[in-house]
């Protein structure tokens, strides 16, 4: 191999121009702007004070406080429902032959490349109290979806249903059934199984899933806007809280709040990417 | 199933089932709609030029990641994600903070398309280099020696050799960008400055539509969007099985 990598590193003048431009195209778009929130979050403006001190005045506010815990408790909702329901879909996907499998595997895959407020949209369509299809039965017996909570969570479970399920399958499939078929051999039942063989082996692809299902449902925005009134104090959710806000020229705040989310997706990555190679060596 | 059905399914064909409702009048009278169509017109547009800008940088990026090496190179690794893990919103947000109003360096591109091609770039920015990055690191090197050793120079080694194995990959990521391109929605509400006619979006459009309560309308744009996107995940898996099927 030794010779190999003398090719490989043969450095011209290209590659250092190469890797001039690649750096200076992240700089610009994605390293610069986002270090620019902090300061934005915390520097004065007009009649807004800056400094730490009134950034976490902001942050205590009570609407500030409203909007993110309703985007915590939704989002664990939605964490939850994904992770029980991806780890049943993923099995029902590789274990099992059925009619239209693969129409299913790619149907799991469409809340990623539908846009968010089709969906909000759809949502609506099938359960608001007025439009939809089911919203009339389902307000009779008491439940109200669309503009509420339980809307909110449908929509950000939505948009992060395939996170799990992606993360899952190619694991199960690659561990494969002996160690499954070895266990039931020995009469070890369904859940058993499940327990002691499967859960397991597929662990680490599951907590990673959560948080990037995590992540995603923090800051799901586009489903919730269309789902939510985006009141303050019904329904708004903090990425509505910043968009909101902004609009309301109350751009500290909008900051602020964005600022917390930064730092939530950041912290999310660095998980990430920490649990990537200990999965591997798995 | 019960779950998928309930969350997935039933909306989407209720999405489907409002917009052709109307049968295929209302469809026409909806798309040629000017404000409606020269929407859906400039996000097939910025979504092109999106993806093939993504398709160039995305694998020059790649390419910089897996074959050189230097200082401050997992940094870059972690930069590339940044924009899948924020909130859309907050991707609208930091752009505005350096490219809008009050900006440090004095470019404002609020309300223009240059905004809206910029936001695209910054949300479809890891597709291309995250699906080409692993197919690059496999490459064998033994490839490139042969070639090198028959006189092959490094540009012919990257037209003849590099470049067709990458092509799948490239293609994948490039469709998926586009995908995502044209159905992007928060980041570009802040930025877009939604123009009816000059920079508003298909998804702004729809949202105009729902909050007009003219719900088979955005029924109609939701249902061309859902259409498109349907199109290019049949095209991306194709594409993955006939490559499955020659690697």
């Amino acid at each position: 191999m030794a010779d190999s990598r003398l090719i490989r590193s043969r450095r011209g003048p290209v590659t250092y121009v190469l890797r001039v431009l690649v750096v200076l195209y992240l700089f610009l778009l994605v390293a610069w702007p986002v270090s620019l929130v902090a300061d934005r979050a915390f520097r004065a403006t007009g009649t807004h004070e800056g400094g730490v001190g009134p950034f976490l005045e902001r942050l205590t506010d009570p609407a500030t406080v409203y909007a993110f815990n309703l985007t915590i408790t939704v989002a664990i909702w939605a964490v939850i429902a994904n992770t029980v329901f991806g780890v049943g879909i993923s099995l029902l996907l590789v274990r099992y032959r059925f009619v239209g499998r693969r129409v299913l595997s790619v149907l799991v895959d469409l809340p990623l490349s539908v846009s968010p407020v089709v969906v909000g949209l759809a949502l609506v369509l099938a359960y608001s109290s007025t439009q939809g299809w089911f919203g009339g039965t389902l307000e009779t017996i008491g439940i109200q979806v669309i503009f509420s909570t339980p809307g909110l969570i449908l929509a950000t479970a939505f948009v992060s249903l395939p996170l799990v399920v992606r993360e899952v399958v190619p694991v199960l499939e690659e561990i494969g059934t002996d160690a499954e078929q070895a266990a039931r051999s020995l009469g070890a039942n369904g859940r058993q199984v499940f327990r002691r063989i499967t859960l397991p082996s597929i662990k680490w692809a599951v907590v990673y899933g959560v948080v990037l299902t995590s992540a995603r449902s923090l800051g799901e925005f586009g489903a919730v806007k269309i789902v939510s009134s985006g009141a303050e104090f019904r329904g708004e959710t903090a990425t509505l809280f910043v968009h909101n806000h902004y609009q309301a020229f109350d751009e500290p705040a909008a900051y602020a709040a964005a600022l917390v989310l930064v730092l939530i997706s950041i912290i999310a990555l660095v998980v990430v990417t920490y649990l990537r190679p200990k999965e591997e060596r798995a | 199933m019960l779950w998928f059905s309930v969350l997935v399914l039933l909306p989407l064909a209720a999405v489907v089932v409002t917009a052709t409702e109307g049968g295929w009048s209302t469809f026409v009278s909806v798309v040629s709609e000017p404000d409606t169509r020269s929407a859906l017109l400039l996000t097939v547009g910025e979504a092109l030029g999106v993806a093939l800008v993504n398709a160039v940088v995305g694998t020059v990026i790649a390419w910089v990641l897996v074959r050189d090496d230097f200082r401050g190179k997992r940094l870059l690794e972690v930069v590339i994600d940044v924009p899948f893990a924020l909130p859309t919103i907050v991707a609208g947000l930091v752009l505005l903070s350096l490219y809008g109003p009050r900006s440090p360096i004095g470019v404002n591109v609020v309300g223009t398309r240059t905004g809206i091609f910029l936001a695209l770039l910054f949300v479809t920015l890891p597709f291309v280099v995250r699906t080409v990055q692993p197919v690059l690191a496999e490459l064998d090197a033994e490839v490139e020696e042969a070639a090198a050793s028959l006189g092959a120079n490094q540009a012919t080694i990257l037209r003849r050799i590099i470049l067709p194995s990458l092509v799948p990959a490239i293609t994948a990521g490039t469709s998926l960008a586009f995908a995502r391109a044209i159905s992007e929605f928060g980041s570009l509400v802040l930025i877009a400055g939604n123009k009816a006619g000059e920079t508003e979006v298909a998804s702004l459009r729809i949202l105009k539509y729902i909050e007009g309560d003219y719900y088979e309308k955005a029924a109609v744009v939701a249902f061309i969007l859902l259409l498109v996107s349907a199109l290019v995940i049949v095209a991306l898996d194709v594409v993955s099985r006939r490559v499955a099927v020659r690697g």
